[in-house]
């Protein structure tokens, strides 16, 4: 099954010191840039736009068409941002890109950023990363030193710089507009929109947001083309995509394959659900989008399929969970990390969240009374689509979904402790010592 | 809380939308947000966050309302907030009346604001007057299915001495921290933490020390905010309520002054589109308890050996008459500037038809024959229709500031050119020593100039045309040329011109005919014709020709004794532009009658003192800058309150066998807009030329003005507001500091033959070098009185130890 891969972004992984810029032009790296600075910036916007690369970082807007909402008479200066605070319970692909190759990219954001007309680039980082932000720190110093970026980029009379910023620590920084709210130094919060942040974005300035891996896929589509892009995937949902599943699986980890491709695929790929043990439920893409269970196994993961089947692709960060698992000692576990995340700007996120958490932790103490369940999803109703940015959305639909499909987990809780009816360890992915002596 | 929008008076002709609110069409302008549209309609929906003055924000989601339509043909698949939705032509919207989904989210977001919410409504100051109770009831459950742990937090921690915060009670609608940012510029409240411990703070390195800070209490719509001095003061059902205008100022703000048992509790900012919008400032809001202090006058005194004793009424009027008739027309009549224009007009009339004479005036301040000149050229007998208005202020394309520091002097006209500058692109350009903090939060241009350089500096004025407003302060007066290089100004550029002084009564004394060559309306002493057509009026056989003497001839001439008698209301030695010849004037004339609401310095020396009614005890009018009329009422009244300064001149015009014409305030409101304003001659600007005194360059200049809140005697009593204050500092710049041998974190001492003055120095690079600055009536330092200086004179400065 291993044709099944096609390895692009993480084609250099394994590569000794893939991170420097000798290896990764070892490997054909900054090709596309000659390519691409030979080209017209309109060309280059087209060929991106006709590759069909959508977003990947959840919303799965078309790369291509965003740029293009960059108004071309606004006198400020324009500015690309690259969204690496990938933050997301479950998601881990951004930064395993930017550990292992930051070059790819910094290349990205170079082509890009010539598309669009951008000499100033910000890549922030989410903050807990250290080691990331210093790889991609030190990528912009080499590609600095080697002339790709500054001015007159290889003699293309381009001047680009980029600068690494690093987060501190907060979830709600990777919604675009808290994003640049922190990036300009201030509180992390949703902004209102419009304005848009293509129109008034970073220190009001146009600006394009992207996800890292959507910007570190666009030098492969400018060396090898829009039809070999095009030629992965399915119809609306084009190329190759990094999936990440982490949980009861054999062997977690990043697996690049087209979109489209199945969870019965991908787990093969990783070795299937631990020894012994069967798949009772997943997240699709990271703990913002609604679980789905073996029944959904072929449903194709690409936008629309996902979409179809009641849930989001999201980031495609396939949590696997098997049947040891309690889904509501699960649910309580994500909402509280929403409750943790929440900014606190709106009403039914910062006190719904809040609340959620309580009734969540009746459950799973078997002291939740009848009827709860319908006051839960009450609230959950109440709380999601009204509040101001999508981080609520989020945080009900793993709590919908949960109780969408193993309803009767919730009806034990009136009675029975979680940790009674699916003992905690037997969950555990890693055995518990015996002995607890933390960081002796 | 404000479920209209306001009209600002700024009209503009703007294109209008028709959409369709529950059925019912309704046209607004293009870019009326959904929730005002439905206000038109009479739909009130629910809200929190939302205010009209601020820019809309979507953080307390409660105002969710259905789109069935986009305009487009296509609705939202969710629920929008109305407070952020901009009409569009052709939109359907539903709220809470027809739909169901609207009417729950919203019912939905009540119970999850009120689930950390604590249950004090019985000991909170809102609750009755509480946004949050009001549209619980209105469009909550009324029952709450919480079960869980509230959050709650140490109660409560004050944001600055004036206001207090109970955080529990916050449902962080951000009001607060957008206004301080928005509407005064001073940003030092912020929402701080995350999720539900989201909370409003405050810069650990400086409190909310804003002369706005008040405003944060009134527009938060729940109990979190409070005022320290009316915490637990009262219940907002047991208090009575009365609209008033504000006593402190020219800005002329509407006030609602709430009283309980004959006592006023608090007074908030009144809802006067055309002037102050929905604000106030801290002085009109807090300061209102100075008349209910131990040193209220009551009863008349009457001085027997040195000493003044409480007299009856008739004993009183008895020795005023017989003072007065003894004086002759050797009598002056002084008052303060602060009194309405009915009480005005009375005074000058008393003057004139009562005691034979012109020697009148208003201007207990530095004061000048030719800004008498000016003012009766410029000021008297205007009217809002052909004045300079607020609304002319956010239509000016420039607005030039001279002698004036808004923030300071009139700090609603500061908010409305702060409005101008962040929302119509308004240049203001600052004629002045320094770049103050108020000029700087108005992105003011600097014209750097020498106090008493200010004629030369307009005369050399670029880029003004004729949409350019000149605001000229009263402290123009002390300034020789500066008001006539104004009126030369606005003749040559076609500039308009606004003169706002300092306090609420002077431009409706000007009018009112409180100066010595001056008649009601802008008529002329000089001019017969005037002086007949006022006569008539009132019912006299003539007025006296003779040109008056002003304050400053008034004063001298009780000094030297060829005066023989003054009467004096409404103002403090303090007051006048060198309070130490002024004492000696009130020390050495031969009769003084005082007509006082307390004993003040220059009661202390009076041979007779009469008691007058506080404001807040009588009706009247001030006339703000913009000669707009503004209605006091009579909020309350006592059995212990005296009668109104009226009263008292008519009563006193009877024991001396003349008629004053008038007994109330409406009557002489009813004479003066009968004699209205003149349409006869009228003064011509004044010519006069500037004195050029460089500095020399070992010499110092002082600079100097009043701060808002200071040592005035209006302010006595209200202990938080004090706290409230600027720390006074002296200003001067690096090079000059230099020279004066003080170093930042030092403290300057500024001198003259007089005396001398230290403050902490602040090194501020914006003054003009050889200029310091110092606040005129800071801490117990009263400039004038101790320097025997004001604006311009030479000074000393130099470095000095802690006074």
């Amino acid at each position: 099954m291993t044709d099944v891969l096609t390895p692009v972004l993480s084609k250099n992984w394994g590569d000794a010191k893939s991170w420097t810029r000798a290896a990764y032009e070892r490997t054909g790296g900054y090709d596309a840039l000659r390519k691409a600075l030979a080209m017209t910036p309109d060309a280059v916007m087209t060929e991106v736009k006709d590759s069909g690369l959508r977003g990947r970082g959840g919303a799965g807007f078309p790369t291509g068409m965003k740029w293009s909402f960059v108004p071309k008479d606004n006198p400020n200066p324009k500015y690309l941002v690259v969204n690496g605070d990938e933050s997301e319970p479950g998601t881990c692909k951004d930064i395993p890109l930017m550990m292992a190759s930051p070059h790819t990219l910094v290349e990205g954001v170079i082509i890009s950023s010539y598309a669009i007309g951008v000499h100033t680039a910000f890549i922030y980082v989410r903050g807990e990363v250290l080691h990331v932000v210093r790889r991609m720190q030190q990528a912009v110093t080499e590609a600095r030193d080697a002339g790709y970026l500054g001015t007159n980029i290889m003699g293309s009379g381009f001047d680009l710089e980029i600068v690494v910023h690093a987060g501190a620590g907060a979830y709600i920084c990777g919604e675009e507009t808290a994003l640049l709210d922190s990036l300009e130094g201030r509180r992390g919060q949703p902004r209102l929109r419009p304005p848009f942040p293509a129109v008034a974005g970073l220190y009001a300035s146009p600006t394009v947001i992207n996800n890292v891996e959507s910007i570190a896929s666009v030098p492969s589509i400018i060396a090898r083309g829009k039809d070999w892009f095009g030629s992965m995937g399915t119809e609306k949902s084009k190329g190759y995509t990094l999936y990440s599943l982490s949980g009861h699986v054999a062997n977690p980890g990043q697996f690049e394959a087209p979109l489209g491709i199945t969870l019965r695929e991908l787990l093969e790929l990783a070795g299937g659900v631990r020894d012994g043990h069967e798949l009772k439920f997943f997240t699709p893409g990271g703990s913002s989008t609604p679980i789905l269970t073996a029944e959904h196994l072929d449903v194709p993961l690409d936008y629309e399929g996902m979409a179809a089947a009641g849930s989001m692709l999201g980031t495609k960060a396939l949590q696997i969970f098997d049947e040891t698992t309690s889904v509501v000692r699960t649910t309580l576990r994500w909402v509280e990390f929403y409750k943790h995340e929440s900014c606190g700007k709106c009403t039914p996120c910062r006190e719904g969240t809040w609340w959620l958490v309580q009734m969540l932790r009746d459950f799973e103490a078997g002291t939740a009374k009848e009827g709860d369940i319908e006051k839960m999803l009450d609230l959950c109703d109440n709380i999601g689509g009204r509040s101001f940015c999508a981080l609520a959305d989020g945080a009900v639909a793993c709590v919908t979904s949960a109780v969408k499909y193993f309803r009767s987990e919730f009806e034990a809780g009136y009675k029975k402790p979680a940790w009674e009816l699916l003992p905690y360890e037997l969950s555990a992915r890693f055995s518990v010592p015996e002995t607890t002596g933390a960081h002796a | 809380m404000t479920v209209t929008t306001k009209d600002t008076g700024v009209e503009q002709a703007v294109e209008t939308i028709t959409l369709t609110i529950d059925g019912i069409e309704v046209s607004v302008p293009k870019g009326t947000l959904v929730i005002r549209a439905a206000e038109r309609l009479g739909i009130a929906i629910p809200r929190f966050c939302d205010h009209p003055l601020l820019d809309p924000v979507g953080a307390c989601r409660q105002c969710m309302v259905e789109v069935p339509d986009m305009g487009n043909g296509r609705g939202m698949p969710k629920p929008q907030a109305s407070c952020t939705l901009e009409a569009m032509p052709g939109m359907k919207i539903s709220t809470q009346l027809s739909s169901p989904v609207a009417a729950k989210a919203q019912a939905g977001m009540l119970e999850m604001l009120l689930i950390n919410h604590p249950l004090d409504c019985p000991i909170c100051d809102k609750g009755g007057e509480c946004p949050l109770q009001n549209q619980s009831m209105s469009n909550g459950n009324g029952e709450s299915r919480y079960g869980g742990v509230k959050r709650t937090f140490p109660k409560p921690v004050p944001i600055s001495a004036q206001v207090l915060l109970d955080r529990e009670r916050c449902v962080l609608c951000a009001r607060c921290t957008r206004f301080s940012e928005q509407i005064s510029g001073d940003p030092f409240i912020a929402l701080v933490e995350r999720g539900a411990l989201q909370q409003v703070g405050v810069y650990a390195e400086h409190p909310y020390d804003s002369y706005f800070s008040g405003n944060v209490i009134q527009i938060c719509p729940v109990g979190a905010l409070t005022s320290a001095d009316y915490r637990f003061q009262s219940r907002p059902f047991d208090l009575v309520s009365t609209t008033t205008a504000c006593e402190h100022c020219a800005a002329g703000c509407e006030l609602r002054s709430d009283h309980r048992h004959y006592q006023v509790k608090r007074r908030l900012a009144g809802n006067a589109p055309e002037v102050n919008e929905e604000w106030n400032c801290d002085i009109g809001r807090f300061a209102f308890v100075s008349g209910r202090l131990t040193d209220r006058l009551t009863m008349p005194l009457l001085r027997e050996d040195g000493v003044l004793r409480p007299a009856s009424w008739p004993e009183a009027i008895d020795a005023a008459v017989a003072g007065l008739k003894a004086a002759g027309t050797h009598v002056g009549v002084l008052t303060g500037g602060r009194l309405t224009v009915e009480t005005s007009y009375a005074y000058q009339r008393f003057a004139r038809a009562v005691l034979g004479t012109n020697n009148v005036d208003f201007r207990a301040r530095a004061a000048s024959a030719e800004e008498e000149q000016f003012l009766a050229a410029t000021v008297a007998g205007g009217t809002t229709d052909k004045a300079v208005t607020y609304a002319d202020l956010e239509r000016a394309g420039k607005v030039v500031l001279v002698g004036f520091e808004p923030e300071e002097e009139s700090p609603i006209v500061f908010l409305r050119l702060r409005k101008a500058v962040r929302k119509k692109k308004l240049a203001v350009v600052a004629v002045a020593p320094l770049l103050s903090n108020g000029s700087a939060k108005l992105s003011a241009t600097l014209v750097p100039t020498a106090p008493g350089a200010e004629a030369a500096a307009l005369a050399d004025l670029a880029d003004v045309d004729a949409g350019t407003v000149v605001l000229l302060g009263e402290r123009l007066a002390a300034v020789p040329g500066a008001l006539s290089a104004a009126a030369a100004l606005a003749a040559r550029t076609g500039a308009r011109l606004a003169w706002i002084p300092r306090r609420a009564g002077e431009v409706g004394a000007v009018t009112a005919g409180c100066l010595p060559g001056l008649l009601p309306g802008g008529r002329l002493v000089s001019d017969g014709v005037a002086r007949i057509d006022t006569a008539t009026a009132w019912d006299v056989e003539s007025l006296p020709a003779e040109p008056g003497l002003d304050v400053n001839g008034m004063l001298g001439a009780a000094s030297d004794e060829t005066l023989k008698a003054l009467v004096v209301a409404g103002a403090e030695i303090s007051d006048f532009a060198d309070p130490v010849s002024a004492r000696d004037a009130f020390e050495h004339v031969g009769f003084l009658v005082s007509i006082e609401n307390r004993l003040s310095d220059i009661s202390s020396c009076a041979d007779v003192v009469f008691p007058a009614a506080l404001l807040e005890e009588q009706s009247g009018t001030f006339y703000n800058w913009e000669h707009r009329p503004r209605p006091v009422a009579r909020v309350n009244k006592t059995l212990r309150s005296p009668m109104t300064d009226i009263r008292v001149l008519a009563a006193l015009a009877d024991a001396m066998g003349a008629d004053l014409g008038i007994r109330t305030t409406a009557s002489a409101a009813a004479e003066l807009s009968e004699l209205g304003a003149w349409d006869g001659a009228r003064a011509e600007v004044p010519a006069f030329t500037a004195t050029d005194d460089a500095i020399t360059p070992d010499g110092f200049r002082l600079a100097t003005w009043r701060e808002l809140i200071d040592d005035s005697r209006r302010n006595d009593g209200a202990g938080e507001l004090l706290a409230t204050a600027k720390p006074p500092v002296a200003r001067l710049s690096a090079a000059t500091a230099v020279r004066a041998g003080v170093t930042e974190g030092g403290t300057v001492t500024v001198g003259t033959a007089r005396g001398e003055l230290t403050y902490d120095a602040a090194i501020d690079d914006t003054v003009v070098d050889g200029v310091v600055w110092i606040p005129s009536r800071a801490s117990g330092r009263n400039v004038a009185e101790a320097l025997g200086a004001r604006a311009g004179d030479p000074v000393t400065a130099k470095e000095g130890a802690r006074s």
